[in-house]
């Protein structure tokens, strides 16, 4: 005979309302966080609370952000990009290249896009297509897109750009609302509707959580995971188009290491490496958390590696806080039952 | 108790920056590295602060990227203007991408300065390099002579056949030489830079022109392979290796006797020059064409039709301060 000891198990007789739900989420961590920080920085220095400062502040995330709203859709459905950052080169090569040969702004940009949009093809037709696992894919094509672009430029550096084109990187769409943080904003919309309003966002969801029930359930999970990549390269061609319009010039090591600080982004905003859930709410805030940090220990002149360490901690702190706070709060629960 | 926590801090930091506000009359003098943590930047840094010292009313923020690249440098930018300096004096990671950040610290009245590693024109107000090419090709050809009063046989050690800096500054070695009685320069070969191309070519020499006094290698790759060469040829004594290196690389072969003294621009200098022709700026200095700015204890730097100048002959490393910049660079 074995005798099983039988313990109490906690069931609960109704769920949680749903404010009470919302308040122990991941975004409002994120929004505690985040005023945390902007508190802390209006404090700590003088030059923070300033209109002018913080748009220029913007810029130190707006274009990884645009990345980070189509990777949290790859992540979530659980594969991942890791060649964004080489994107960005190649796109900006071929753009370089083409302002060199005398094109002007309109078809600088369709190139860009167009650029992007490729790279992501490739990425996808190689995860989907050959079912090849997209972290070995895509480390492999983050060599070959730089590489590429090493290959063009060498140590030279396209600098002919049409003075229009300064407009993406420089431009400002009304007062203190530069390009980018509209184009920001804009995105974040598109993305958070796409995501959490349309079939197509529950079918991530869906192939993030079990892509093999996914696919019995009739969702077209390798065409779903084919147009997320293009997504991830079309969003990459936008970034290098601002990036590109922002420094005025190409180099085949622009942006470089991106690709971590925009995974990083995104894991910050709460979306589960492993895939199967996230928010672009979450992203949104976690981009504005990493841009404020920058700039914040920027003005204080703390060095670039401790700013580093701080973003490494925060990520760490984030993640583990959900967790023991459930540990703590099932143990009390069992102990109050 | 978290909150108690976060108050703590938070009134940590504000009383932190109100000590430094009572500062706030010191001029700002930002020196923007290509990134933290290199002893090259380092010891410009330890110029940069003499010079505050001797200015008195200066403030040096000495900051800069984790890693070097212009994306991280224009966000340290950026910090920079938002935090209203009086001067930004920078290393630069990229010649071009740095510029429309720099125009906008020029727009808000910041002074603008490249110093080592050059800006564009439009992003700067001038730049200052470690040293011209005039200056070292008369400076590696005068460190062999010194220890060659008699005169004798020489060899130029360079990298490659088409290396534009070398090339230039053999050229302009060449057109002092006539000063320096009894110098021949019997040969230039090339060993591309490659440690192992660069010890054969030595060897070569070594073999070909037995009374050989020195070589010259106006490259750091080129001056330790040489070093090597001769030590291994058993000619320490009879042959000085001398050119440009680092101090970190040729500390051995000074101890050893393989070479007397080479040289190389000295970073200290180049900060405190740096620091020094900021604050000509900011107290109403113009940077133009012929223009001659001050800079302390190095004299003055007079600017070419580029708004660039050259700061000082390359400083001289012998057995007497090489271990010391060693640890640095």
């Amino acid at each position: 005979m074995i005798s099983v000891e039988q313990t109490a198990r906690y069931v609960p007789d109704r769920l949680k309302s749903p404010a009470a739900r919302w308040v122990k989420s991941w975004e409002s961590l994120l929004i505690v966080v985040a005023l945390a920080i902007f508190i802390t920085n209006s404090f700590a220095s003088p030059y923070f609370l300033d209109p002018w400062n913080l748009s220029d502040a913007s810029f130190n995330f707006t274009e990884k952000a645009l990345i980070a709203f189509a990777m949290a859709l790859v992540i979530i459905s659980g594969e991942i990009d890791l060649s964004v950052a080489a994107i960005i080169a190649l796109t900006s090569t071929a753009m370089g290249y083409a302002a060199q040969a005398g094109f002007d702004t309109p078809m600088l940009v369709a190139i860009g896009l167009a650029t992007g949009l490729g790279c992501g093809a490739i990425n996808g037709l190689l995860v989907t297509g050959l079912g090849l696992p997209s972290i070995v894919v895509t480390i492999g094509t983050m060599s070959l897109f730089r590489g590429t672009s090493f290959i063009i430029l060498g140590d030279q550096a396209f600098t002919s750009y049409p003075a229009s084109f300064a407009y993406f990187g420089q431009g400002y769409v009304w007062w203190v609302f530069s390009f980018e943080l509209a184009l920001f904003v804009v995105a974040a919309i598109v993305y958070g509707l796409l995501l959490h309003k349309t079939n197509f966002g529950r079918a991530v969801y869906a192939i993030g959580n079990n892509a093999t029930a996914a696919l019995f359930s009739g969702i077209r999970v390798g065409r779903i995971k084919f147009i997320l990549f293009l997504l991830t390269g079309l969003m990459a061609g936008m970034a290098s188009i601002c990036l590109t319009s922002r420094l005025g010039s190409t180099r085949p090591s622009i942006a470089l290491g991106w690709e971590l600080e925009v995974v990083t982004m995104v894991v910050l905003g709460g979306v589960n490496i492993l895939g199967g859930s996230g928010s672009i709410p979450g992203v949104v805030l976690a981009a504005l958390i990493m841009g404020m940090v920058t700039f914040g220990f920027g003005l204080l002149n703390v060095p670039g590696i401790v700013m580093s360490i701080f973003i490494g901690l925060l990520l760490i702190l984030v993640i583990a806080l959900p967790i023991v706070y459930g540990r703590l709060s099932r143990r009390w629960a069992r102990s109050a039952a | 108790m978290k909150i108690l926590k976060t108050l703590l801090v938070t009134a940590a930091i504000s009383t932190a920056l109100m000590a430094n506000m009572a500062h706030a009359e010191n001029k700002k003098i930002a020196l923007v590295v290509k990134a933290l943590g290199i002893g090259f930047f380092e010891a410009a840094n330890k110029g940069a602060q003499e010079a505050a010292k001797e200015l008195g009313d200066v403030e040096i923020i000495y900051t800069g990227p984790t890693t070097t690249t212009a994306e991280g440098q224009i966000e340290v930018i950026n910090a920079l203007i938002a935090q209203k300096v009086d001067a930004i004096a920078v290393s630069a990671n990229d010649t071009d991408a740095l510029v429309p950040a720099l125009k906008k610290a020029q727009d808000r009245g910041i002074k603008v300065i490249s110093w080592d590693s050059g800006v564009a024109k439009d992003g700067r107000a001038l730049h200052l390099n470690p040293s011209s090419s005039p200056l070292i090709g008369n400076m590696i050809i005068k460190l062999a002579a010194d220890n060659l009063p008699e005169g004798g046989d020489v060899a130029v050690l360079s990298a490659t056949a088409t290396s534009t800096n070398q090339n230039v500054w053999i050229e302009e070695m060449t057109k002092v030489l006539p000063n320096y009685k009894g110098i021949n320069v019997v040969a230039t070969v090339y060993g591309d830079d490659l440690a192992d191309k660069s010890y054969r070519e030595t060897q070569g020499l070594i073999q070909k022109y037995p009374n050989l006094k020195a070589i010259i290698a106006p490259t750091s790759v080129g001056i330790v392979a040489a070093a090597q060469a001769v030590t291994d040829a058993g000619k320490i004594g009879q042959i000085n290796v001398t050119g440009l290196g680092l101090p970190s690389e040729m500390a051995a072969h000074v101890k050893s006797g393989a070479s007397k003294s080479f040289a190389i621009w000295n970073p200290i200098d180049l900060g405190y020059s740096a620091a020094m022709l900021s604050y000509d700026l900011i107290n109403g200095a113009e940077a133009k064409p012929g223009a001659e700015l001050k800079m302390g204890r190095m004299g003055t730097l007079k600017l070419d039709d580029n708004n660039e100048g050259a700061m000082a002959d390359p400083f001289i490393y012998d057995a007497s301060n090489v271990e010391e910049f060693a640890k640095i660079f």
